[in-house]
């Protein structure tokens, strides 16, 4: 089954989200009109990504995180081992010129700071080829993808596309999800973010939210997003709202008129046989 | 002769009128308009207030499918045909990404009209560049206990497995409905 299309109608925080739900393992090319990049993704976690200008190989990494200087990375890479990433951190923790956590998190930096690159991709090409992964010689590095969608959607800086998402501040209101709490312990949220989430509760519009926070619309539908796109909250129509101003919908809407199962039944008899 | 009907919605060329020439024993009433605009011309014509096919179930009952106009500016038919509805499917166009936002809005829009049971069809399926019903189910924020069943609108089997999984899903509300009134009493 392919999963393919364009930023400009699957954006990158929808995709990660995807791709962290359905935990799924493979690669996720991205390609603009002058830019492209991989991700790597296991069991719905983020293990690798170099982008056409940056290779991801380890010298790259350490030289970008200011553990290695352009002159030792280019003599590292000129040895048959500086090509293996998995040996040359092996050499270099030996050597003495890093620590294992320098590595650890020279390669996580490496990997957001792509990743947060794609959030400010509006257009372009993707296509997630499953169960590809990087070569062997990599060193991965497992990074859960809920705070990075989190982030994500505090760069976003797209007004129309938070208005398609969240459309009617009025008569939306939200709800925790199901395991929200282990969801929460895992991410670090803003102050905002923490504002918003001590309103959260099907009696309060967005709207009702906002007014309580002193937010305007595009801070709250970006919060609102964040949170709905990292799993914390949904969207429901507010309890308390519905009768008073007419609007049907799941609580409170007229029920249709009595149908009885007989009826049904009848109607799955005969479409078995068409 | 009792009357039901089963609304088939969903975005513009989801597959909705060939969802029911698939299984009406009359010719599909379709109220079509040619295509105008540009942006929209992957197809020759549009539905623009419904489409209409018919079952016979028995002598004294029939029912009734009900397409809605894909285009939201024909949005004003979509309350009027979902009135008295005994369920919904939603289409979607597994290979058209660029729908999907379209797909989740009228999602939205159908379940605020009243509580009826809907499931989700995933139009397409036979194409190469479908999403897979479980990617759909996550894109179009379907909650778990809705069934997104995979579908080719052109194939009456798929067609009839659609209704018939609709139909299910009517059925488990009701023993949920009786064994909860049951408890009251």
């Amino acid at each position: 089954m392919a999963l393919k299309g364009n930023l400009r109608d699957f954006s990158t925080t929808q995709l990660l989200n995807l791709i962290h739900l359905a935990r799924k393992t493979g690669c996720l090319t991205v390609r603009t009109s002058s830019e492209a990049a991989r991700l790597y993704f296991r069991d719905g976690k983020l293990i690798h990504a170099h982008t056409a200008n940056h290779d991801g190989h380890l010298a790259t990494m350490l030289v970008k995180a200011g553990k290695l200087t352009n002159e030792q990375a280019q003599k590292i890479m000129a040895r048959p081992e500086g090509r293996n990433d998995v040996q040359l951190g092996m050499l270099l923790i030996k050597a003495g010129h890093v620590s294992r956590e320098d590595i650890i998190q020279s390669v996580r930096r490496y990997m957001l700071d792509i990743v947060y690159t794609l959030f400010g991709w509006y257009d372009g090409e993707f296509e997630f080829t499953p169960d590809a992964l990087p070569s062997a010689d990599r060193i991965l590095i497992p990074v859960n993808l809920e705070q990075v969608i989190l982030e994500g959607s505090r760069r976003l800086q797209e007004h129309e596309r938070l208005q398609d998402e969240l459309p009617d501040l009025d008569h939306t209101a939200l709800r925790f999800t199901n395991g929200a709490d282990a969801r929460l312990r895992a991410v670090n949220l803003t102050v905002e973010e923490w504002r918003v989430i001590s309103f959260v509760s099907p009696r309060n519009t967005i709207r009702v939210i906002a007014q309580a926070n002193n937010m305007d619309d595009f801070q709250v539908r970006k919060v609102v997003y964040g949170l709905i796109q990292a799993g914390i909250v949904e969207l429901v129509r507010p309890t308390g709202q519905m009768a008073a101003l007419g609007v049907p919908g799941e609580f409170g809407a007229e029920k249709p008129p009595a149908i009885k199962r007989s009826l049904i039944e009848r109607l799955i008899n005969r479409i078995k046989r068409i | 002769m009792q009357a039901v009907k089963i609304v088939i919605t969903g975005p513009f060329n989801a597959g909705k009128t060939q969802f029911i020439r698939a299984v009406s024993e009359i010719d599909v009433v379709s109220t079509e308009s040619k295509i105008t605009d540009p942006a929209e011309r992957i197809k020759e014509e549009t539905t623009v207030a419904m489409d209409f096919g018919r079952i016979t179930i028995e002598d004294d009952l029939v029912l009734y499918l009900f397409g809605t106009p894909g285009q939201r500016r024909f949005d004003f038919m979509w309350e009027i045909l979902s009135e008295g509805m005994l369920g919904f499917i939603v289409m979607v166009d597994s290979t058209r990404p660029e729908t999907f936002r379209e797909a989740r809005y009228i999602l939205q829009v159908f379940r605020s009209y009243a509580p009826t049971p809907y499931v989700v069809a995933a139009n397409k399926q036979d194409l190469s560049e479908a999403w897979s019903p479980e990617d759909l189910r996550i894109a179009l924020k379907v909650d778990p206990e809705v069934k997104v069943i995979p579908c080719v609108a052109t194939d009456k089997e798929q067609v009839k497995n659609v209704l018939l999984e609709l139909l299910y899903t009517i059925l488990e509300r009701l023993e949920l409905e009786e064994a909860g009134a049951e408890m009251e009493h």
